[in-house]
């Protein structure tokens, strides 16, 4: 046998090992309780199914908690990154200091100190109850992730650039605000897209916080749909969930991939 | 006391530098500079790599911090802690090897940025001094052009534009057509040939000795950190005294 004729052999092998596999998982599964298991009739009808408050309540809340986590993670993120690379030494120490400890932590671990820790060692909540609690708890950790991408960024806009505008005669803020920022964001928006859909799947968190029936996002509209409500006792509404999470994040992972490739493209 | 060291305009040189040294930890690239150019001169650096000749250059608007010496511009010791740093750079136009122009703004807005943030001048005027500029340069069609769309030639003339555009008492080159293909250089020198003939004052680092030779009116030959040789351009080049200055112009020429 040749080498070649070894190969197609393997080849042919393999495929038969895999349609085998689809046959008998076909002839030994019953795609009738499968169905009203995980797909049940009961769970995803238009009116009267689960699809109404996961995408009314659960959707938009998760779209909504993970704007203003992002937003205030992007404000704190760019304070540190400044304070990273600052000329005074001590910023520099205390922006180290953050970002290595926040980031060496689980954010459960954070927004539970904010959801309950703090309430039970001084009977005081963050404003916007449990909910803005693990939403100061997400933006405190996901600031030290995109502090530390803007700090690169920034980084990566050449030398000369600062040299230019400082040789104009501007001042070291009308540098960084008007010739090296723009050029450092354009520089991260892939990277920060990606903390973006980091942050819509780290709003699932948010669950074991516990949210009013009306604050729930959407992994905790499908946990309350496992037991209660049409399709109860059937996984069907955390399939829902994970569509109508695929549904943010797929679009948004291809669009990071998109700006990657352009940005390699682009000639500097 | 800066103000009561400036005599009538003129009598002070534009640039003077004394005892500068310049070391980055213990390697020494400047050894004690002394060097001037007057009001209205320009005045061409040539050396070897490494010899010390754009670090000079930077070190006039501090763009590198010098260790030792003073550095003056039109009389004022920029190294003064009063001295507005800012204000004394805005007067001094800088060209780079590599443009350095924002890729980020067009062409216009590269022009006007700094007027506005530094001079404070008004959107209508710092377009109409832009455009100026832009025509001064020959490249007034590209105004909204972003710069990767220029070739470095164009780059560099706006860059150019860009300095001017702060009606600048002086004009620093630190090798500015270095970075550019043969057939680009040209255009390049005749802008800055240009702005010789109408009197702006120049100190420009350079490989061309062609230019040096017809439009300096000074030529300083560095090595090893310390100025070697310098006087009129003719001379300096044809007849050298240095045996170093003769052994690099035999090599460049």
């Amino acid at each position: 046998m040749t080498r070649r004729e070894r190969a197609l052999l393997v080849q042919v092998l393999l495929y038969a090992v895999l349609a085998a596999a689809v046959v008998v998982l076909a002839l030994v599964a019953d795609w009738a309780v499968i169905k009203e298991n995980f797909w049940s009739s009961d769970g995803i009808g238009w009116a009267d199914g689960n699809w109404g408050d996961l995408i009314t309540t659960g959707m938009v809340n998760t779209i909504k908690y993970t704007a203003i986590a992002f937003a205030g993670g992007l404000a704190l993120g760019l304070v540190l990154a400044l304070m990273r690379l600052s000329p005074v030494a001590p910023y520099r120490w205390m922006a180290t200091a953050y970002i290595e400890f926040f980031r060496g932590l689980p954010a459960l671990v954070v927004m539970m100190f904010m959801g309950f820790g703090l309430p039970i060692a001084f009977q005081w909540t963050p404003p916007g109850g449990t909910v803005g609690a693990g939403l100061i708890g997400l933006i405190l950790v996901a600031g030290a992730y995109m502090a530390e991408t803007l700090r690169a960024g920034i980084q990566a806009v050449p030398k000369g650039q600062t040299e230019a505008a400082r040789s104009l005669g501007m001042r070291p803020g009308a540098t960084t605000v008007k010739v090296v920022l723009p050029q450092a964001f354009r520089i991260v928006i892939p990277p920060l897209t990606n903390e973006f859909v980091l942050l819509i799947k780290d709003t699932a968190l948010l669950f074991l916080l516990g949210a009013a029936a009306s604050e729930r996002e959407l992994t905790s509209v499908a946990r309350d749909f496992l037991t209660s409500g049409p399709s109860a006792g059937t996984a069907t509404s955390l399939i829902q969930a994970a569509l109508l999470y695929l549904i943010i994040t797929l679009p948004l992972t291809q669009l990071v991939a998109w700006l990657e490739r352009r940005q390699r493209k682009a000639v500097r | 006391m800066t103000a009561s060291l400036t005599p009538e305009a003129g009598t002070v040189p534009a640039i003077e530098i004394r005892g500068l040294h310049k070391h980055y930890g213990r390697h020494e690239v400047l050894k004690g500079i002394d060097f001037h150019v007057d009001s209205g001169q320009v005045v061409c650096v040539i050396g070897p790599s490494g010899s010390g000749k754009s670090t000079l250059l930077r070190c006039v608007n501090r763009l590198e911090e010098p260790s030792a010496g003073e550095i003056l511009i039109e009389g004022l010791d920029i190294c003064d802690r009063k001295v507005d740093l800012d204000e004394v750079r805005s007067r001094i136009g800088m060209v780079f090897q590599q443009f350095n122009l924002f890729p980020h703004l067009s062409v216009l807005k590269n022009l006007t940025l700094a007027q506005r943030n530094v001079r404070g001048r008004g959107k209508d005027e710092a377009v109409q001094i832009a455009r100026q500029n832009l025509e001064k340069v020959g490249l007034s069609e590209k105004e909204s052009a972003y710069p990767a769309h220029l070739s470095g030639g164009q780059q560099q003339r706006v860059a150019i534009a860009r300095a001017l555009s702060m009606n600048p008492d002086m004009m620093l080159f630190d090798e500015p057509t270095s970075a550019l293909d043969p057939e680009l250089v040209g255009d390049v020198l005749g802008v800055m040939q240009e702005l010789a003939q109408e009197g702006m004052t120049m100190m420009v680092v350079t490989h061309e000795m062609g230019f040096a030779r017809e439009v300096g009116d000074k030529l300083v030959f560095m090595d090893g950190g310390v100025v070697v040789e310098e006087g009129r351009p003719v001379d300096v080049l044809s007849n050298p005294q240095h045996e170093r200055t003769q052994s690099f112009l035999s090599k460049v020429l």
